[in-house]
């Protein structure tokens, strides 16, 4: 198992990056973490052996990095403390270099940190109705979360669900959340205007019961945890319902200050549960890191985007990745499960088994990915890929992808069936009449055949390594090992 | 009034750094500045969001000038405070309404759960107070209830509320609500826009969109785009900021949440990257919270220095 985790990339061999953070210090915050650490690994690894002044440098890097992914101080502190325990003194296997060593632990105590492998459910073990109390700052997205929540468990779990607002303060709040109820198709107490936060969720529990519901989510204002009235009006709120869950909802994008909201509001009310919002962002999330240490409560879902069923269980494992910059393998995977062709998809899985992939296959992907969304969300979610999205960011933005795409399209479409099928035929005079055909160049045909020889490279390498090696060794697993070396620093990556 | 100001915002801006001004009165009474010292007090700036690169350079700075001097809590906390005045002062400038312009159009972005609306209701209550004449316009058709909301302050402050059904064109809305602040002459438009991240283009193309078609009206308009950031906004903020100064040129920004615990000092590094003027931060619920930007008394805040 020496090779469990992401392997370090070959080709900054020709374009190392300097091991002297200081040199780069300067465009540190826009800079994937991504760069960072494989400048550091590749620079241990250059040095064979895991020596204390090795793996000290390299957690300097690892500090930085957090900081910059937003992980609270006194949290990256007890990180680095425990991965600097583990690497000095682990034992340095002949089969991987030091900084592969050290990524792993990295990796590891960040998936503990986050709690271990796998996502922990709603804790629904209560008399019905099953109270759930939804607490937070100001905007973190309390109330979109439980129309979301109100629609997973009327539609997952066929449970009757009823949606109470007991946001007083903000205009409109309680109207809003009853127009998520009604688009969620579950109900909502009725609006009363002049009751206080306590009064409705007494009558709230009284529906409840009343009316036999099995599930009644409690939708507080948003509210400073340093504003001791409010934060004492949601402790008599939360002592006289007793709720199952109290589900802290905090933005991804959270900043240092995620410590102090985590532990006032885990003080006041004893936080069972956390809620991630906004993941569907590009910030990198280290606010799940600092959360989850200071109150212990396992994170438990996510919000990742506007729709109602925009709800996903937590899994550490992804979120550690997004973290250290790994990317989200597994994500990439649902994303694509969920909105490609499933039918499609089988029927080129097969094809692909086969071996008989040929372009007109090609294009057909080629649409199904353009079906995914932006290029470069999807490349965020390949581990490895931080460097790729970067410069096709600066190569002309986010558009760019939908064109190539289009355009790659186009080429195969200017194709015979039989070029198409057998792609060796088409030497110059043909990729004239192509280029042509499709309004492009011959070095774009080119460029697309190139990428077709290298799918299906990587289509044989997937085959061999099968699912759980593509998880383990990610995307760096799949390049054919032209790519990986120092190919002419084509694939920077 | 100066002086309600400012203890005013030293109050919002007081409870949300306690903590960082304690924690340098730990590290630094009676305290040599020497390595240590100066790491711990990078380090407690990385705490209030300023960022590692930020950090550093302004501990660089200290290093030059006070490196092995014996320094007091006193010290330090001012010498602080001046070194992110510094930064901050070239990006204070209080947000001025062109009276000529009939309207002055205002466009309110940023991500989602800032403080848009919140922040445009405060806007028009202060110009109503000072008898301009303000019309807000729920371009968030989007949101359940954002309408509702901005209506409910279109009641608290008597300034039209221009709104349309539900899942509008907002750009559509954008322009009618032109043509109809432009006929009552009034003297501004404050439009509200949903809230997006910034790294959905398809959302960015919208507020493009909404641009686009004033300009169609108004070569001039919008008058000015102010981002709506949150204070307890992480290293994000940086993309943030850089997205939607790219795709819609923001003319300003504007920073809420700061009565919380929350430090803010994002706004530091944001001040250094980009330039872009801060003119209001949000410290409280009040309509009188929403405050013009005040650099000293902001750094002073931050590090706790009286």
């Amino acid at each position: 198992m020496q090779r469990a985790f992401p392997p370090v990339r070959e080709c900054s061999r020709t374009g190392a990056q300097p091991l002297d953070a200081t040199a780069t210090l300067g465009f540190t915050v826009f800079d994937a973490l991504t760069n960072k650490l494989s400048g550091v690994f590749d620079g241990l690894r250059r040095r064979g052996a895991l020596s204390e002044i090795d793996v000290a440098e390299a957690l300097r890097e690892v500090r930085l990095a957090l900081l910059d992914a937003d992980v609270a101080l006194p949290v990256v502190k007890d990180f680095i403390a425990k991965v600097k325990e583990r690497s000095v003194g682990a034992e340095v296997l002949d089969s991987v270099s030091p900084g592969q060593q050290v990524v792993k632990i990295v990796h590891d105590v960040m998936i503990e940190a986050l709690g271990g492998a796998g996502a922990v459910p709603i804790n629904l073990n209560a008399v019905a109705p099953v109270p759930i109390l939804m607490v937070g700052l100001q905007g973190s997205g309390k109330t979109t979360t439980s129309g979301k929540l109100g629609l997973r468990f009327a539609q997952r779990l066929k449970k009757k669900v009823l949606l109470a607002s007991l946001d007083v303060q903000r205009p409109a709040a309680q109207l809003q959340l009853q127009q998520l109820a009604e688009r969620a198709g579950v109900a909502s107490l009725p609006i009363i205007p002049g009751q206080t936060p306590l009064e409705i969720a007494r009558r709230a529990m009284e529906t409840g019961r009343r009316e036999v519901f099995d599930i009644v989510i409690l939708d507080t204002a948003g509210r400073l945890s340093i504003n001791q009235e409010l934060m004492d009006e949601v402790r008599a709120i939360r002592a006289e319902t007793n709720p199952a869950e109290t589900l802290l909802v905090v933005d991804a994008m959270t900043g240092q200050d995620a410590v102090q909201t985590a532990r006032a509001f885990n003080e006041a009310l004893g936080i069972t549960g956390i809620v991630l919002t906004r993941m569907d962002g590009d910030a990198r999330g280290g606010a799940a890191l600092s959360m989850r240490a200071v109150t212990g409560a396992p994170i438990k879902l996510t919000g990742s985007g506007e729709k109602l069923d925009a709800l996903e269980d937590f899994h550490p494992e992804r979120v550690a990745g997004r973290i250290l910059g790994m990317g989200d393998v597994v994500g990439l995977v649902e994303k694509a499960a969920e909105t490609l062709d499933q039918e499609e998809a089988e029927r080129l899985a097969k094809k692909m088994a086969k071996g008989t992939f040929d372009l007109e296959d090609y294009a057909a992907q080629l649409k199904q990915i353009s079906k995914m969304g932006s290029m470069s969300s999807i490349l965020g979610m390949l581990p490895g890929a931080g460097k790729i999205q970067q410069q096709l960011e600066a190569a002309g933005g986010a558009n760019i992808d939908k064109k190539v795409l289009g355009r790659q399209a186009a080429i195969i479409s200017s194709m015979t069936r039989k070029e198409r099928a057998i792609p060796d035929i088409i030497k110059a005079s043909r990729k004239k009449r192509i280029a042509a055909g499709s309004g492009t160049t011959v070095q774009e045909v080119n460029k697309l055949l190139k990428n077709f020889d290298d799918m299906s490279e990587m289509m044989k390498r997937m085959k061999k390594l099968g699912q759980k090696g593509l998880m383990r060794q990610g995307l760096s697993a799949l390049m054919p090992k032209g790519m990986q070396g120092g190919g002419g620093g084509r694939r920077p990556f | 009034m100066a002086l309600g100001f400012l203890s005013r915002l030293k109050q919002g801006l007081s409870r949300s750094t306690a903590k960082i001004s304690e924690s340098i009165g730990a590290v630094f009474v009676k305290r040599k500045l020497d390595d240590e010292a100066l790491a711990d007090l990078e380090d407690l700036l990385v705490a209030a969001d300023l960022g590692t690169t930020v950090a550093a350079r302004v501990v660089e700075e200290f290093r030059s000038s006070r490196f092995g001097k014996e320094v007091t809590d006193d010290e330090v906390k001012q010498a602080l405070a001046a070194e992110l005045a510094k930064i901050l002062e070239p990006v204070a400038q209080p947000f001025v309404l062109d009276r000529s312009l009939k309207p002055h159009v205002v466009l309110m972005v940023g991500v989602n759960g800032t403080g848009k609306t919140t922040t445009i209701g405060k806007l028009a209550q202060q110009y109503r107070e000072q008898g301009v004449r303000a019309i807000m316009v729920a371009c968030d058709t989007f949101r359940a209830a954002a309408v509702e909301q901005l209506q409910v302050w279109g009641q608290r402050t008597g300034a039209p509320v221009i709104s349309g059904p539900a899942n509008t064109d907002p750009a559509g809305l954008a322009f009618d609500a032109l043509t109809r602040a432009k006929a009552e002459r009034a003297d501004v438009l404050l439009i509200d826009t949903a809230g997006r991240l910034h790294n959905k283009s398809a959302l960015m193309e919208e507020l493009q969109k909404i641009i686009r078609v004033l300009k169609k009206q108004d070569e001039t308009a919008p008058h000015s785009i102010l981002l709506v950031l949150d204070a307890t906004t992480g290293q994000n903020a940086l993309n943030q900021v850089d997205v939607f100064k790219e795709m819609v040129n923001i003319t300003g920004l504007i920073v809420t949440k700061l009565d919380g615990s929350a430090r803010g000092g994002i706004v530091v590094a944001l001040a250094e990257e980009f330039a872009l003027p801060v003119h209001f931060v949000g410290v409280g619920e009040q309509a009188g919270d929403l405050r013009p930007f005040d650099p000293a008394e902001y750094a002073r805040g931050l590090v706790g220095a009286a």
